[in-house]
């Protein structure tokens, strides 16, 4: 892994400003994705921006409707055309995808940029073999014989560990248990070798010593392929395993970035205080109470005026801190960006007194 | 899978055998509850009634149903003699039973009329299946456009309206105003393929029209819900060009409930499209029932719905091996 | 059905009443067969015996993986399905084979709650009607009538009362199962069965309804049997913890002492397989990470013996031949095992020796059915 590069050039740290020539291998920049419905546009992805280079991970965390998985589809380009407006720009090697045609975007899905989704049971077809399915994936890009690309499918079932892979290539997916499941999928996202690998939730449909099984495999690929991994979930235990950067997402825009370190030792940000004091650890003593976040996520269509946050959190409401009439910028400290209109040393003292000794 | 056929071939034969049963009992017991007495038909009205009786017991219908029943089970698998008095008549295996008002045994009267039956229904598969899964696919692809909403306005009228309307309808504009299509007897594919084909257009058309709705209605819900499915997002995901997402990967899961729907279609329009049949005097099996019945001719009667029933039960079948080819799943299971 | 140990030995803490025994419960769920004559050619057996007991006031968690019986065993615990074998006695009445109607009284006291709050609530019945069927079912007195009765309940849920003519649409998923809960707790159950009660929830809500567990039973006295697959929860919430692998409880004991210092091979790794929010331990506790190989056995063909043996890195020719009882190695801590993790596996060192050593466990290729 890239560990000599320093944070802020490989983090999630890009500047909303407009950089004519983009220097990281993923970098998306303010990007927006709304849904027009009859009861008013769906703001699921507000303004987001960030950066990732190959061989590094970047996790995206944040609850239902936070837009996380809507910004992955975004990059990929699978969102519905003619029912989706999305602006912003997603600059893949070099390349920009929001603007280019759909036919560029479509050569470059499942071979430069391949995704992994959540329930393998639902996201493969029930009527293919699971061969047949690696098969497709790997001859839309490569035109080679069926019996070519059916070696390069059994020699993949056998990379993520599926056992007699020559055997198995023939089978429906029913066939085959959750956990293989899900690396049968894993083996179609590697078909084309991809640089960019997005899992959307890879685990959570999963047995704990399967996810484990899985995050393990995932981890491995990458330090094969050099790959750059975007993992999208909503658990934070799976970002800690795998993320090298995390950037926490609330009612469609960021609210936190950085380092997992920074994110997990020194986060800033009332909302990330949130998640982590809601989460039971079974890695530390019982404590007596979780601290949850008062309240449910808002709705995407009617935001809370200023910071989306400002209902659930505790802390808003200070002198003079306008959380209430103003949209906080992501202001970028030196390890870290945050989201909010609390001033930077009040919210560390705040953490290092109220919120780290209660976690 | 071998098994899974032994099951399904054994379903069928005892579901078969089932249907006739019941089928033989309804019409035992309808001329009773009718009060009227089965020879009576057939020595005619003027007989006295120890003529009808005499008939009666040469055909053994003074026995009780079981022997009758048994009767006719065995004529139906190894042929029997019937005696009706002035002659003895063979009525070869599988003896339906035997026409007299015809005076010849069911089965060839169902044979002679199955070609018609065929032509009609194979045709009128072939145009609805082309045009209601096509009308399907389009609307799905357009979905709350104008020409989805049109076809669907249009899928709703071919339901609702009946064949004798838009068949007589098309009848009195094609054949009898505009002369575009002759009007006269049905005739043979091998004697004639122009003039058989022109007779049955209406009855294909009218037929499939029909049937294309209520496809066109299937297709387009079965496609937009499979359109929403995880896999098919992954199919895109993998850069698969929308072509191959809709023709192959939605397609395979829409075809799944057509093939069963079709099947039974198709196995019921074998046993005679009544309507159709009789709008477009065409001399199939349909015509022949409703004949039958005109006639009280019992065992034609009989012998229809039980011809009717066997070609249900063997679509139904064919389905069910179908769909085990279709659904790895079912084969597996 | 023979290896259980003495009923007393799985009570954990002497001295306070128990409200629930469980001995030797099963679960077989026929497999047929037969287009015409039905035959029972097999048998599911998602619950193989199960031994447990739950004390007045305390939640005993039930954890496993899926397929390994604790969603059955709670419905067998609340009689929503009725055992094909063993006894279930509760508040010291055998309730194994009550009929529905005898069962009645009973449902007052042992309520569920179910994981998903979309499924479990009547779309189309007010909540009012919903947390009230309850008492209106069972013909409860309320003094000040049905409506007020059901709008104090929404207050210890913490909904507000003014929601009483509300449909379930109209509420996030949080908010649902707090009417779930109130439903359960309309009756006053003495037991409350919880299966995955907080799965399908958001982290920050998750929270939220976790407390309130707490809260309720604290003020109620409730009893509670907690069936979740996420060991964080269930270490927050319960007091006692029963581990079951496919169809068996393999591993019972005090919290802190299961969490401590698991003694069933197949807890060890059900624990190191937790993901630890905590980047800094990240390598540590992947290297000590004991990563399980294959897949599940099927419940309807179990493995002879020890039933965890195909994936278990101890196992030895003992564990085929004989199924381990379940018996106290410690005070209150039961495990059913030939050969139980000692203290040196759960040092670093053993940990990374295990971590090896299930990786070498040659995977059975099973087909799950």
């Amino acid at each position: 892994m890239a560990t000599t590069n320093s944070p802020t050039t490989t983090g999630p740290l890009a500047q909303p400003g407009r950089l004519p020539q983009p220097s990281a291998f993923l970098d998306v920049r303010d990007l927006r994705v709304h849904f027009p419905t009859d009861d008013g546009v769906v703001k699921a992805v507000d303004g987001v921006s960030f950066t990732l280079e190959r061989g590094r991970t970047l996790g995206i965390v944040g609850e239902s409707g936070s837009g996380k998985s809507v910004t992955s589809l975004g990059i990929l380009g699978l969102h519905r055309r003619g029912h989706t407006r999305i602006s912003g720009e997603v600059w893949l090697d070099g390349e920009e995808l929001v603007s280019a045609p759909p036919e560029r975007v479509r050569r470059l899905r499942g071979r430069k940029m391949a995704m992994i989704f959540q329930d393998p049971l639902t996201a493969m077809h029930p009527y293919f073999t699971v061969g047949a399915q690696i098969v497709e994936a790997y001859r839309v890009h490569h035109r080679v014989s069926r019996a070519v690309a059916r070696r390069r499918a059994v020699d993949l079932l056998g990379r993520v560990g599926i056992p007699q892979p020559a055997r198995r290539v023939d089978d429906h997916p029913h066939q085959f248990s959750g956990g293989m499941r899900q690396r049968a999928m894993i083996a179609m996202a590697l078909a084309n070798d991809p640089d960019l690998l997005i899992a959307d939730e890879p685990t959570t449909a999963l047995d704990v010593t399967v996810q484990a099984q899985i995050l393990d495999l995932i981890r491995d690929l990458q330090d094969e392929y050099r790959s750059a991994v975007l993992i999208i979930t909503h658990d934070l235990g799976v970002v800690a395993e795998l993320a090298d950067d995390i950037l926490v997402m609330y009612a469609g825009r960021c609210v936190e970035e950085g380092s997992a370190q920074t994110l997990f030792r020194r986060p800033e940000h009332p909302y990330t205080w949130g998640l982590l004091g809601s989460m039971p650890r079974v890695d530390r003593a019982a404590r007596d109470r979780l601290v949850p976040i008062k309240g449910s996520p808002p709705s995407l269509i009617n935001l809370p005026t200023g910071c989306a946050f400002h209902p659930r959190c505790p802390h808003q409401g200070r002198d003079g801190i306008p959380c209430r009439t103003e949209v906080p910028d992501l202001a970028q400290g030196s390890d870290h960006g945050v989201a909010c209109h609390l001033p930077p040393t009040e919210r560390r003292r705040t953490f290092a007194e109220d919120i780290a000794p209660a976690l | 899978m071998t098994h899974y056929i032994i099951r399904r071939v054994l379903t069928s034969a005892v579901l078969m055998i089932i249907i006739s049963m019941v089928t033989f009992g309804v019409f035992f017991m309808v001329p009773k509850l009718a009060g009227t007495n089965p020879a009576e038909l057939y020595v005619g009205k003027q007989a006295t009634p120890a003529d009808v009786a005499a008939t009666a017991r040469k055909l053994g219908l003074d026995q009780p149903v079981t022997v009758q029943y048994a009767r006719f089970a065995k004529g139906l698998v190894a042929g029997r003699d019937l005696d009706d008095g002035p002659n003895r008549t063979h009525c070869a295996a599988p003896c339906f039973g035997y026409s007299f008002r015809n005076d010849r045994p069911v089965w060839p009267l169902l044979l002679d009329r199955l070609p018609v039956t065929v032509s009609l229904a194979v045709g009128a598969a072939v145009l609805w299946l082309a045009g209601g899964v096509l009308a399907g696919v389009v609307s799905a692809l357009r979905r709350g456009g104008p020409l989805d909403r049109t076809m669907m306005v249009l899928a709703l009228a071919g339901v609702s309206l009946p064949v004798y309307f838009t068949g007589l309808l098309a009848q009195l504009v094609f054949v009898h105003t505009l002369h575009w299509l002759p009007g006269g007897e049905y005739v043979n594919l091998a004697d004639d393929p122009a003039g058989w084909a022109a007779k049955l257009l209406l009855g294909w058309v009218t037929l499939a029209l029909l049937y294309a709705a209520a496809y066109a209605r299937l297709t387009r819900a079965q496609m937009l819900e499979t359109v929403g499915e995880d896999y098919i997002r992954t199919a895109r995901a993998k850069g698969l060009r929308e072509r191959t997402v809709i023709g192959k990967h939605v397609m395979r899961s829409v075809l799944t409930p057509l093939v069963t729907i079709f099947g039974l279609d198709i196995g019921g329009l074998l046993g005679g499209a009544i309507l159709t049949e009789s709008v477009f005097g065409l001399p199939g099996i349909g015509r022949l029932s409703i004949d039958a019945v005109n006639t009280k001719d019992l065992p034609v009667v009989l012998g229809v719905t039980l011809f009717g029933a066997l070609f249900i039960v063997l679509a139904n079948f064919i389905v069910d091996l179908l769909y085990a080819v279709i659904d790895p799943r079912v084969r597996l299971g | 059905m023979s290896t259980h140990t003495s009923p007393d030995r799985t009570t954990a803490r002497p001295g306070t009443d128990e409200l629930l025994r469980v001995t030797g419960l099963e679960k077989h769920f026929p497999i047929t067969r037969g287009a015409f004559i039905r035959r029972t050619v097999g048998a599911v057996r998602a619950v193989d015996g199960v031994d447990l007991t739950v004390a007045t006031g305390e939640t005993l968690g039930l954890v496993g993986e899926s397929g390994c019986g604790k969603s059955t065993t709670g419905r067998l615990i609340s009689r929503l399905l009725r055992p094909t074998g063993g006894s279930i006695v509760f508040d010291g009445r055998d309730i194994t084979d009550l009929s529905v109607r005898r069962m009645r009284p009973l449902r007052r006291e042992i309520q569920m709650i179910f994981q998903d709050p979309y499924s479990s609530l009547n779309p189309r019945h007010t909540v009012g009607t919903i947390v009230g069927a309850p008492l209106r079912v069972q013909d409860i007195p309320t003094p000040h009538g049905v409506k007020r009765a059901v709008q104090e309940l929404l207050e210890l849920v913490g909904l507000s009362p003014e929601h009483y003519n509300r449909y379930p649409h109209e509420f996030s998923g949080g908010q649902r199962q707090r009417i779930g809960i109130a439903r359960a707790l309309a009756l006053r159950p003495k037991l409350i069965v919880a299966d995955e009660p907080v799965s399908a929830l958001d982290v920050s809500i998750q929270a939220q309804v976790v407390n309130l567990l707490d809260d309720l039973q604290r003020e109620l006295g409730l009893t509670y049997v907690f069936i979740a697959h996420d060991l964080s929860v269930v270490k927050h919430i319960c007091d006692r913890v029963a581990v079951m692998y496919l169809g068996k409880v393999v591993e019972v004991a005090p919290r802190d002492a299961l969490y401590a210092t698991p003694l069933h091979p197949y807890t060890l790794a059900l624990l190191s397989a937790v993901p630890v929010p905590d980047p800094d331990r990240r390598d540590r506790a992947q290297r000590e990470r004991i990563l399980l190989t294959g897949d599940v056995p099927s419940p309807v063909d179990p493995p002879s013996g020890c039933r965890f043996r195909t994936r278990c890195w101890k196992a030895r020719e003992r564990c085929e031949r004989e199924t381990p009882a379940l018996r106290e190695l410690a005070g209150g801590h039961l495990v059913a095992c030939h050969f139980p993790v000692e203290d040196a596996e759960r040092t670093p060192r053993g940990r990374i020796a295990a971590h090896l050593a299930a990786a070498d466990v040659a995977p059975a290729t099973t087909t799950p059915a």
